[in-house]
């Protein structure tokens, strides 16, 4: 465990699993989605859909799908700023199975019509894992400089964007690629040890295939 | 690499006569490349978070059950029993893990419910007159002892039980006391065994499953135990089971404790019929 996960993060309270990491999930959210959120059903299960309320879970995901990080003292006034910005949203919760007690899963629709659909977990400490996105499973903390490309899987496709990384002088940490069926939606997710410049992800565009460009900068 | 064990920091210690704190930031730098600068930094901003939490906190608020606030005022305006700095420090525990309770910004250390240990026996100690230089250091060490307790043990009262919590802060906490009044590596070693040893057992169980019952008053036996446990380390006496071995019997012991007992909210003050009307009250 990082040294800052042992003192940090620093975050509103109370709870690091139900608040700060609830933050993070939003967060995360709002960055792969890419834009202002305009609608967010959220679906909350097990420890967070039972004790969420009193750990302000609701309020910290709203917060981070507003893009605040786990230490923004708005957090407690997430309800009024969502109306604010005009952001609806709609929590429910239900049993999703096999998973983490504390997982949330996330549907949005940004405010200039693109979507997202992501399941994600608290593990402890703030941490999270994100488990899913676009109906793919996937298992990434967002804890360093990470990529997350959807792309449609066709051969090559890997080969391209990680020589793209390697002229670039960046260092892969850990690489994860998920299909739902051959030749369907895959997606890409890419941990480096040193921060992606933005001339690097644009050029990750263009790569035959690649759907999308997302990129999720290491969390304090 | 971070430490697997105390005892490793220790003989590092003294085969190159680097202190502590060095010592953890060298391991830190290895394994994140992290720059000394960039590594200060985020611990000033950890140190001045704690005394913004401690100046910022005015006992007007309530946490959102209603039950938790406005305790650390009362202490501090009731005549002290405890002596001036040990009544500071309890002062100081209900502030941070009130304000915690309250959704202010804390710093978890190691955990947001523990949040109130190490920085009611640090600011204290700062007021005094300790430098700040002297405190960074400290921070420093309580977070590399830390981390070897997470690496061992666990610091997740769902995993361990509050002795994972409240306990690992102490342990921490016990360890930076001694090193900011001058003691050797050594001492903090036996001040950190003191300190854990002491709340081993200790079981999870918040009532409605908040962070508030008992937790907000855990943090004051936290402190007050990391104090003493500091002092006797400081005074020479020995823990006769060194630090690493009771690190991992408390893993021990938070394997075996039953689930109802680890933040379920379903077994000890939970499981009181005053706690689970509460919690009736608060979830139906």
């Amino acid at each position: 465990m990082d040294i800052f996960d042992i003192l940090g993060p620093v975050m509103v309270g109370p709870s690091s699993s139900h608040t700060a990491g609830a933050v993070r999930i939003g967060n995360v959210a709002f960055h792969l989605l890419g834009e202002e959120v305009a609608r967010a059903e959220i679906t909350l299960h097990g420890s967070f859909a039972s004790t969420g309320r009193g750990h302000g879970t609701d309020r910290a995901l709203l917060a981070g799908l507003m893009g605040m990080k786990p230490d923004d003292p708005r957090i407690p006034n997430a309800f009024e700023e969502a109306k604010k910005r005009g952001m609806a949203y709609r929590f429910d919760s239900a049993d999703l199975g096999e998973v983490h007690p504390n997982t949330a899963r996330l549907a949005l629709t940004g405010k200039g019509g693109g979507t997202l659909e992501m399941e994600a977990c608290s593990v402890g400490g703030g941490r999270i894992r994100v488990r899913q996105v676009h109906g793919l499973a996937v298992d990434f903390g967002g804890e360093r400089p990470t990529l997350v490309l959807p792309h449609y899987d066709r051969p090559g496709a890997v080969a391209k964007v990680t020589d793209q990384l390697a002229c670039a002088g960046l260092n892969i940490a850990a690489m994860q690629v998920f299909r739902g069926h051959r030749g369907g939606l895959a997606i890409m997710v890419i941990e480096t040890d040193q921060a992606v410049p933005e001339a690097i992800r644009a050029r990750l565009t263009s790569v035959c295939g690649v759907e999308s460009v997302t990129y999720l900068e290491e969390s304090e | 690499m971070a430490y697997d064990s105390i005892q490793a920091m220790l003989d590092d210690y003294k085969r190159t006569g680097t202190a502590l704190a060095e010592l953890i930031y060298q391991s830190q730098q290895a394994e994140s490349g992290i720059s000394r600068e960039a590594f200060m930094a985020r611990m000033e901003k950890l140190w001045d978070t704690m005394l913004a939490v401690s100046d910022g906190y005015t006992g007007e608020e309530k946490s959102w059950s209603g039950l938790v606030g406005g305790d650390a005022r009362r202490l501090a305006e009731a005549p002290a029993l405890c002596g001036e700095l040990m009544t500071q420090v309890m002062v100081e525990a209900l502030k941070q893990a009130e304000s915690n309770a309250c959704m202010r910004v804390i710093v978890a250390a190691p955990t947001a419910g523990s949040c109130g240990v190490l920085p009611a026996v640090l600011i204290p100690l700062y007021r005094q007159g300790a430098s700040r230089d002297r405190i960074l250091e400290a921070l420093i060490v309580a977070a590399g002892v830390g981390q070897v307790i997470a690496k061992r043990a666990s610091i997740s009262g769902a995993e361990g039980g509050c002795q994972a919590e409240i306990g690992s802060a102490s342990a921490m906490a016990a360890a930076a006391v001694v090193m900011l009044r001058g003691g050797t590596p050594d001492q903090a070693a036996h001040g950190l065994a003191i300190a854990l040893k002491s709340l081993m057992g200790l079981v999870c169980d918040p009532v409605a499953g908040l962070v508030e019952i008992p937790c907000v008053k855990r943090n004051v036996i936290g402190a007050v135990n990391a104090l003493s446990s500091a002092q006797m380390a400081l005074a020479g006496i020995e823990s006769k089971i060194p630090a690493d071995e009771v690190i991992d019997a408390m893993r021990r012991v938070g394997t075996i404790m039953a689930p109802s007992l680890r933040e379920t909210g379903e077994g000890g003050l939970a499981a009181t019929p005053t706690g689970r009307e509460a919690a009736k009250k608060l979830f139906g």
